[in-house]
């Protein structure tokens, strides 16, 4: 297993390094990145749901209040929960996420200007 | 005697995803002390402070969250006469039988229009490593971790609170102590008190039901909301805010998560309220400032992160 991945989400077209072995929550918190909104980091809350379109990983123990066993299968993790083996790309899915996609590109555009 | 009718809220109970981090959490980094594993795997835990047998149920679930939070009630016949009331409210009540719990007597278990279930009970067995009474050392052996002295109240979110409120006050003796207006004017945030304390329960608007925002335990200081702050860092435990003070209640306090995803908070320092006392309410321009005092604005998990 390589020691870094890259993670890459697709609705930002944003990515960023993440240790293999650490959740993709806290790789991104850990550099600063915003972009899966961060709740609980333990599982349970659901906000940092992502459906991983590309890359393997494992899971560590998600409540199933917001992943069910079929969505799991089909890729759906709580971002906390998820531990890359190598590079990854998600799709972001948590109910904070429109909030953030707003606020993201009135930032993007600010900052375009 | 002053306090009749509900006197304090005695029990939560919690559902957890992994039983050995979630006690390693709430017996070695809290501080509580576990009193029984049972059979059915429900681990009963107790602060160090408390004389009642158990104050926190945990059990081992695939989602986290509240099963139900118990109330003590002074004598059985306030207990039968609150199932009567409720009854007549038009809430269907359940009378769950002595020993469900080990040491906890009957209970009256209903509902409230929030989708959270109450527990109403007059008996529980007295720990037998509850603070002294005799010339009472402050405790038997030195508080570990972060040293909590109770399990102190909780906060839950769900619809209907304005009917949560009728059902507190109306019924349950309940005041209603403080709240924190919404934009459209209504009641965001509502702290209730049956007793001496800022609140002794709370609820906030949301548009599920039957959700868990945290379950609080009291410290004795500034400074031990501190060194909680200092063992949270060193343990690598997820926190939400804090240390930081809260406008409501006026509280210091520490938001921090389980290892389920459930906030814990740790606070010291609200202030006494009594019956007499007048409601406080913050206008809706300043719920930032009554929630977290000092940052004077909400976090965004303060409304959305709940389980
Ligand atoms: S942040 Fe709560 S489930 Fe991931
Ligand atoms: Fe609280």
């Amino acid at each position: 297993m390589p020691l870094h991945c890259k993670v890459t989400l697709d609705n930002y077209r944003e990515s960023f390094d993440c240790r293999t072995g650490e959740s993709l929550l806290r790789g991104m918190e850990r550099l600063g990145h915003k972009g899966i909104p961060v709740g609980c980091r333990n599982g349970g809350c659901g906000v940092c749901k992502v459906r991983v379109t590309r890359g393997e990983y494992e899971v560590g123990k998600m409540s199933r209040d917001h992943v069910s066993e079929d969505e799991q299968n089909q890729g759906v993790v709580l971002a906390c929960r998820c531990h890359p083996r190598g590079d990854l790309q998600l799709q972001v899915l948590g109910h904070l996420t429109r909030i953030i996609e707003k606020s993201h590109s009135f930032n993007k555009q600010n900052a375009n200007n | 005697m002053a306090l009749t009718g509900v006197l304090r809220p005695g029990f939560i109970q919690l559902r957890v995803l992994d039983m050995k981090e979630a006690l390693v959490h709430y017996r070695d980094r809290i501080g509580l002390d576990v009193v029984s594993e049972e059979a059915d795997g429900r681990v009963y835990l107790k602060a160090y402070d408390e004389f009642d047998r158990h104050s926190v149920i945990l059990r081992e679930a695939d989602k986290a969250g509240i099963d139900y939070v118990g109330f003590k009630v002074r004598t059985e016949e306030e207990l039968d006469g609150f199932d009567a009331a409720l009854r007549d409210y038009g809430l269907h009540t359940e009378h769950v039988p002595a020993d469900e719990q080990p040491g906890l007597g009957r209970r009256v278990s209903f509902e409230i229009p929030s989708g959270h279930r109450l527990d109403l009970y007059t008996e529980i067995e007295m720990s037998e490593n509850g603070p002294m009474v005799q010339n009472p050392d402050v405790w038997h052996e030195e508080p570990r971790g972060m040293r909590a002295i109770r399990f102190d109240h909780c906060l839950l979110y769900g619809p209907n609170v304005a009917e949560n409120i009728k059902i507190f006050t109306e019924i349950l003796g309940f005041s209603l102590t403080e709240y924190a207006e919404g934009p459209d004017g209504g009641k965001l945030a509502v702290f209730l008190s049956c007793s001496n304390k800022a609140h002794d329960i709370a609820f906030v608007e949301y548009p599920e039901k039957g959700k868990f925002h945290h379950a609080s335990f009291l410290l004795e200081s500034w400074n031990d909301v501190g060194h909680a702050a200092d063992i949270m860092t060193r343990y690598d435990i997820s926190v939400d805010i804090g240390p930081t003070r809260h406008g409501i209640t006026r509280g210091r306090t520490i938001y921090f998560f389980d290892p389920s995803g459930n906030r814990n908070e740790v606070f010291a320092l609200d202030y006494h309220y009594y019956p007499d006392n007048p409601t406080r309410h913050w206008d809706a321009d300043q719920t930032g400032k009554s929630i977290f005092y000092y940052e004077r604005q909400l976090n965004d998990r303060f409304l959305t992160v709940v389980t």
